[in-house]
């Protein structure tokens, strides 16, 4: 499923980077550590997070993630839409939590990793 | 080709500013894309180590056709049981550190398994120092 279609569905509010909405998603892993996000080898992969710091995209940037999805209404701040716009990742902030995200996005295909 | 980057302990604003820089450098030698994140992912682990638990460090990367060399030396505490710190799960970040999304313990074992040659030696109240060699051949 391309990441547009993915928004379309579970709405949120894509902040930066929109050129890489046609990027496709395979794969979803949800945590707040950017250690066990950094042990995946998965391609086509989109991050859900409640941590909304620079090490979030900095850990995007090496993951080659597409796309980081911030839960919890988490705010994205300026030093991160820069850093996401140096490497083209999607910046997107969703006002649930965690879990529904997660459970919309299983239902919707989008696999989990193991 | 030689690089070398500083790093400072505490400053989680630059953290990954050298692998950021790395980065770019093996794009633009057109390694592989999947070894390129190898190669990142273990010495962005690094690089926060030296922030997270150093005072400062240097990141030394010699790179020719065949391999990448990434030396960390950093002044610091030091691993009094390098052992342990080996072992997935083992930490002593501080609060800090653990907001800042690190402190899972996985780094250190995440670096070795990236690598096609690591090694570490660390001297308490001295610093540490990691090698990390990564073969840039698809294979
Ligand atoms: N450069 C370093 N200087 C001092 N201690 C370190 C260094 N790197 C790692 N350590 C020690 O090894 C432990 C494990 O490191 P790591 O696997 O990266 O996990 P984490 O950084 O999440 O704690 C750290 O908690 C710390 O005690
Ligand atoms: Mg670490």
């Amino acid at each position: 499923m391309k990441l547009e279609e993915l928004v379309g569905h579970v709405g949120g509010n894509v902040i930066c980077c929109k050129e890489g909405l046609n990027k496709e998603v395979e794969y979803a892993f949800a945590s707040d550590l950017m250690s066990d996000v950094l042990t995946l080898k998965n391609e086509n992969l989109v991050l859900i997070t409640g941590l909304a710091n620079i090490q979030a995209v900095r850990t995007a940037e090496m993951s080659d993630l597409s796309a980081i999805i911030f839960v919890r209404n988490k705010r994205v701040s300026e030093d991160m839409i820069r850093l996401a716009q140096e490497n083209g990742i999607v910046l997107i902030e969703y006002p649930g939590t965690m879990f529904r995200l997660s459970g919309m996005l299983y239902n919707l295909g989008v696999k989990p990793v193991y | 080709m030689n690089f070398e980057f500083k790093v400072l302990g505490g400053d989680f604003v630059r953290a990954g500013n050298a692998s950021s820089q790395v980065k770019k450098i093996l794009k633009q030698l057109n390694v592989d894309a999947s070894i390129i994140k190898r190669i990142v992912v273990a010495l962005y682990e690094g690089e926060v180590n030296i922030v997270a638990h150093a005072y400062s460090g240097v990141i030394k990367v010699n790179i020719d056709t065949e391999r990448i060399l990434l030396m960390l030396d950093d002044s610091g505490p030091g691993i009094p049981d390098i052992g342990l710190a080996m072992q997935p799960g083992f930490s002593t970040a501080s609060p800090i550190v653990r907001e800042m999304g690190f402190g899972a313990g996985m780094g250190l074992p995440n670096i070795k398994d990236n690598s096609d040659e690591f090694s570490i030696s660390s001297e308490v109240g001295k610093g540490t120092h990691l090698e990390i060699l990564v073969n840039l051949k698809v294979t």
